[in-house]
């Protein structure tokens, strides 16, 4: 009885948060549209000067027209909108190519480049972040402290700036530009995962502190429980914290890969996007902020709703 | 003792940025043909930059842009937040029950993402940037001001000045601003370094300052593209920008340490 109740309640909660989801896509998409509409210049006028060439009147007006330009907000935006439901999300200011494939092509390679990202930065973080937590006051939380630290106190771009003086230029281990191999990703990576370290040691790390605190683990302490059970505990019970650290470092993420990817060449989105606000390329970076936007906002309802299905107390 | 240390040394960086004209050795603007990519030497002792520019005097006074210009986003911000977050935490009711969905939506969006789409669309320079990281900072001081104007709206002071007749905007002022203002300003403190982080990375992009204007994150950005010849003109803003951040983090934290104690 009592467990078909949880999973009703589960079941609403999951229908709840999927409402939730298509209310806030449906605001960002607003706030987007609205954004280009304010946006000096309208499309025509961007579209017919992006080569740099003067145009007359009669021709801009002649283009507004062409677009639909004359019509109500509303209006184009419902247009908009479904077409990015469609997939359709506009042709290109620059070419007159549809921006879909570009946009498909430079998310692959952002992902390639964020999740290796976060893969090592978990790697290197959540077991350093455990141990510095059990040995809190030691000379060794001290260090990992310190560096978390620092780590957290630099912005990505000096990273790379420094890693590529010193690695590229006085060592000469890597290529300077990013040329796709495997070798190339090896220095984004290093610049997106060392700051985003830093913030996942301090912040796991005060969990796990936090989790030591309670008086479970002074009573499987006093019972005499050997300490690897306790901290398998204590990692089973944080684990809902944990991904929420990890979901809202996934924003940051996002704002480093533009970065990072611009340094390095790396052909993703960020790139993509930087190369679009250099020639007012209005339907790309609208493309980007929907795409990342829809990304951000997924994940973190999803790890909400795992949240719950992780700690029924909530 | 940590904040008695830490704020000696940020009092030190801010007067060194704010007496910039009087320690710079030379003419942040003025270029030099003829001293292009000069090493680090007793006239120059950071060196020159691409445009024989003095780099240590343009370190000095890129400090000013990027310290002044995250100072007065972060007391915007802190203003506008604490205001809507008294409003809200005071009166409570459907002006709540608004601004509070308004703040959870701004929270649902990826910051940095949406600060490049707006500074790269806008432009606007320095003040775009500043606006589009704006548009969601305001959001954790508003919640924080909320919060706590909840946790002391029951108290019986803040009841005997209802009864005493008071109007809203004097019990606000005179007996909610100064007891939830401890925890807000930690956080504003706290929140120095990461908006340096985002307004230096903006204008590292192109999305802040417009050239020539000095500024750490544009300085490390011009002086990329010569770090093999002249790397004195990206080390010396980035140690700059390093030393700055670490600071006010580190006053952040020892701040927020002794208040927990």
């Amino acid at each position: 009885m009592k467990q078909s109740e949880d999973t009703k309640f589960l079941i609403t909660n999951i229908f709840r948060k999927i409402a939730e989801t298509i209310l806030l896509l449906i605001i960002l998409s607003l706030l987007v549209f609205a954004l280009m509409y304010i946006a000096p210049g309208d499309p025509a006028e961007k579209r017919l000067t992006s080569q740099g060439t003067a145009i007359t009147k009669e021709v801009l007006e002649a283009e507004r027209a062409r677009l639909g330009l004359m019509r109500p907000f509303l209006v184009r935006y419902g247009e908009w909108l479904f077409g990015i439901i469609r997939g359709d999300f506009g042709i290109s200011f620059k070419d007159d190519m549809p921006v879909a494939p570009k946009l498909a092509a430079g998310l692959h390679k952002t992902l390639i480049l964020s999740s290796a990202s976060l893969i090592l930065s978990l790697l290197v973080s959540y077991p350093l972040a455990i141990w510095s937590a059990f040995r809190k006051g030691r000379v060794s939380d001290h260090i990992v402290r310190v560096l978390s630290f620092i780590g957290n106190s630099m912005p990505n771009f000096l990273i790379s700036v420094l890693l590529m003086y010193v690695l590229c230029i006085q060592l000469r281990l890597f290529p300077v530009i990013a040329d796709g191999s495997p070798a190339s990703l090896i220095l984004p990576v290093l610049s997106l995962s060392i700051p985003m370290s830093g913030r996942f040691i301090r912040q796991m790390r005060s969990e796990f502190i936090d989790q030591l605190n309670e008086d479970y683990v002074t009573g499987m302490r006093m019972r005499g429980v050997k300490e690897r059970y306790v901290a398998v505990n204590i990692i089973r019970n944080s684990l809902g914290h944990i991904l929420t650290i990890v979901g809202l470092q996934v924003g940051t993420l996002m704002g480093g890969s533009v970065v990072i990817e611009t340094i390095f060449r790396w052909p993703g989105l960020g790139k993509l996007v930087m190369d679009s606000i250099n020639s007012r390329d209005y339907p790309v970076i609208m493309g980007f902020v929907i795409i990342m936007g829809t990304i951000y906002i997924v994940i973190n309802q999803l790890t909400d709703v795992s949240y719950h299905v992780l700690d029924p107390r909530v | 003792m940590q904040i008695y240390i830490a704020a000696a040394f940020v009092f030190l960086l801010l007067a060194a940025v704010i007496l910039a004209g009087k320690i710079a050795p030379n003419d942040p603007y003025r270029t030099n043909a003829t001293l292009i990519r000069l090493a680090p030497c007793r006239e120059y002792p950071f060196g020159t930059d691409n445009l024989g520019r003095c780099v240590f005097s343009r370190v000095l006074f890129g400090g000013r842009t990027t310290i002044a210009a995250t100072f007065f986003l972060v007391a915007i911000s802190f203003g506008i937040g604490t205001f809507i977050g008294i409003l809200c935490g005071f009166y409570g009711g459907i002006f709540d029950r608004i601004f509070m969905r308004i703040a959870d939506i701004f929270l649902s969006f990826p910051q940095m993402v949406v600060a490049i789409a707006v500074a790269g669309i806008l432009g606007g320079g320095m003040a775009g940037a500043m606006v589009a990281l704006g548009i969601t900072m305001w959001v954790a001081f508003a919640r924080l001001a909320r919060s706590h104007t909840i946790s002391i709206r029951n108290e019986p002071y803040i009841m005997t000045s209802i009864l005493a007749g008071k109007g809203g905007v004097y019990i606000m002022f005179r007996h909610i601003l100064p007891n939830i203002l401890a925890p807000v300003l930690t956080n504003a403190l706290t929140q120095i370094g990461t908006t340096m982080i985002g307004l230096s990375g903006l204008s590292f992009l192109g999305l802040g300052v417009i050239p020539p204007t000095a500024e750490w994150g544009s300085m490390i950005s011009e002086g990329r593209a010569y770090i093999q010849i002249a790397p004195w003109t990206v080390l010396f803003p980035a140690l700059a920008t390093i030393v700055t951040i670490t600071l006010f983090n580190y006053l952040g934290d020892a701040v927020m340490e002794y208040r927990n104690v």
